[in-house]
């Protein structure tokens, strides 16, 4: 495990914003820790950092306690907090070359990161006069400098258009893939998240509520058999009396439990032979963001 | 110490196109500078002054302002201006996520403060010596070339500059716990009106409060005793320039266990 904590808790006075954390985060992998705006999230990345002291259990990153090998443990770590801390008054590039300076990092680096993040065009422009997905994307590049084997990113898609999300998600993916790097990313959106990480931990109010593969999570999520038809809550009624487990009915569709096919074929048949008017029916995944959602209000 | 190093040349690097790092050079330029420009005005009444007594007059004028406000003040801001470029930018949580210690931070944003009051003070000594002379090269009835004070000048800046850092250590401090300006401004404002008021009224023990102690550094510099002035003697080892190093050495010591503690918001 890159990270692992035991039992992580912290408070700010009374209140407990980190409850008995348990995280387990993979070599290798991009982990998703989604949660709600006020979850806990941010807090527990500054517990990882060292940022905020732990008060009670245990964090280890690479095996090893941060308490005690915090600056060995911070030297394979790139991060980005929030918004991105950039010296305003500082060009991009003088931005990185002060970081360069700091981490004691060859300066061609610095070049290479302008371009990888698209700003060797401004770099030269002061970071007060970027746009915010420009700082962002700095931030990224301030974050990747010293090529750290473990990256920590608290919402690093905050105020990016489109094509700035696909290109910070396609270059965690290549950073993955090809460079064997560990990604922690935090996130509110769980679309952005199911898109590109191959592990997830869901938190709320300070509590961890699922973690697991992709693949765990979405098993968790049974499929439905959606119908649209003329008069739903008669026909409801009628699939209830049938046995079949219906579990939402609206003005349009109502929505059965998937079984298998041939119960789709029965379904079909039985509203038929009534005299329901069926527009469609089909086996439709539930959603992750609803599942997110039921996992995140049913706590 | 290699973390300390890095963290003080980052420092310069990060200030060298702000207003605090310029402040400390243009200061002592411009004050000089137009300490210049009003004694090569008023030559004509000065001619026939004792060389001594020019240099006297020439230094004197900066030193009266220097004692009572200009150091404290000019410290007040210099400990600002260090730890508001992270206030402004938010940064400190990046600059405490990185693999460098915390005493390396905190110890070389220290010593760059110091290393900025100390600029500027030498840079005085600097410009004083250097305008004087080129005044007697310009207005050549003003001899101020038959006489030398270098020595002296530079003790007495010297004195100024270990009397500032009971007052750098405090409101450094103050500046990087609080992140507006006005609290540490206000308190180091209203610190400074005491301390000169307390040392111009020669309250005995004025010298145990840091905000006095430029202005008491002034008053304590010459060597009593001796009634010739013929030469000028200068002690800098007063009994406030002492409680002045012990009280940064304290606060110093202080605020690296608050910083070591303290949550990076």
């Amino acid at each position: 495990m890159v990270i692992r904590t035991e039992g992580l808790s912290f408070n700010f006075g009374d209140q407990q914003v980190v409850k008995s954390l348990a995280l387990q985060v993979p070599e290798g992998s991009i982990y998703g820790f989604l949660g709600p705006n006020g979850a806990g999230k941010t807090t527990t990345i500054k517990l990882l950092l060292n940022l905020l002291k732990v008060q009670s259990g245990s964090i280890h990153i690479f095996e090893q306690d941060i308490q005690h090998n915090r600056i060995h443990i911070l030297s394979q770590i790139g991060s980005l907090i929030e918004q991105p801390a950039i010296y305003l008054h500082l060009s991009g590039k003088e931005n990185l070359l002060n970081r360069a300076l700091l981490l004691q990092v060859p300066i061609k680096r610095v070049d290479e990161m302008l371009a990888l993040v698209q700003l060797t065009n401004a770099a030269d422009k002061k970071a007060g006069q970027y746009s915010l997905g420009m700082k962002q994307r700095l931030g990224i590049a301030l974050a990747l400098l010293a090529d750290p084997k473990l990256l920590i990113l608290d919402e690093p898609t905050n105020g990016l258009d489109p094509n700035g999300i696909i290109e910070v998600r396609e270059l965690l993916i290549k950073l993955v893939q090809k460079h064997n790097k560990t990604v922690f990313i935090s996130s509110h959106l769980l679309a952005e998240v199911e898109r590109m990480a191959t592990h997830v931990g869901i938190i709320n109010n300070g509590e961890l509520l699922f973690q697991g593969s992709i693949a765990e999570l979405q098993a968790l999520s049974q499929p439905l058999v959606c119908i649209e038809a003329d008069n739903t809550v008669d026909a409801a009624n009628l699939l209830t009396r049938n046995g079949f487990k219906v579990t939402d009915v609206t003005d349009k569709y109502l929505y059965v439990t998937y079984v298998n096919k041939e119960k789709i074929a029965e379904i079909n048949s039985l509203l038929h032979r009534n005299g329901y008017a069926i527009y469609s029916i089909g086996k439709q995944q539930k959603d992750l963001e609803r599942l997110f959602l039921d996992i995140t209000q049913n706590a | 110490m290699k973390g300390f190093m890095l963290s003080f040349r980052s420092e310069f690097y990060k200030s060298r196109k702000t207003l605090g790092f310029w402040a400390s050079i243009l200061l002592p330029l411009l004050i000089c500078s137009l300490l210049f420009i009003g004694f090569f005005a008023k030559s004509e009444k000065l001619t026939g002054t004792p060389p001594m007594m020019l240099w006297v007059q020439f230094a004197g004028a900066i030193m009266g302002i220097m004692g009572s406000l200009l150091l404290p003040m000019f410290t007040i801001f210099i400990a600002y201006s260090v730890n508001s470029i992270e206030h402004k930018s938010d940064t400190w949580k990046s600059l405490f996520s990185l693999p460098i210690s915390r005493w390396s931070v905190y110890g070389a944003k220290f010593t760059y403060a110091i290393f900025l009051i100390f600029l500027t003070l030498a840079l005085f000594v600097l410009f004083t010596i250097g305008f004087g002379n080129l005044l007697s090269v310009v207005k050549p009835d003003l001899r101020f070339d038959n006489y030398h004070m270098e020595k002296q000048l530079a003790e007495i800046y010297f004195k100024l500059f270990l009397s500032s850092l009971g007052i750098l250590s405090i409101q450094f401090l103050l500046s990087l716990l609080w992140s507006d300006f006005l609290k540490p401004m206000g308190i180091g404002f209203v610190c400074t009106i005491t301390g000169v008021i307390l040392a111009s009224k020669n309250w005995e023990y004025c010298y145990l409060f840091p905000y006095s102690h430029p202005m008491v550094a002034i008053t304590t510099m010459m060597r009593h005793g001796d009634k010739r002035i013929t030469e000028i003697q200068i002690d800098v080892f007063t009994k406030d320039v002492f409680v002045s190093l012990a009280v940064g050495v304290v606060v110093f010591i202080v605020g690296y266990f608050i910083v070591l503690k303290k949550s990076v918001k």
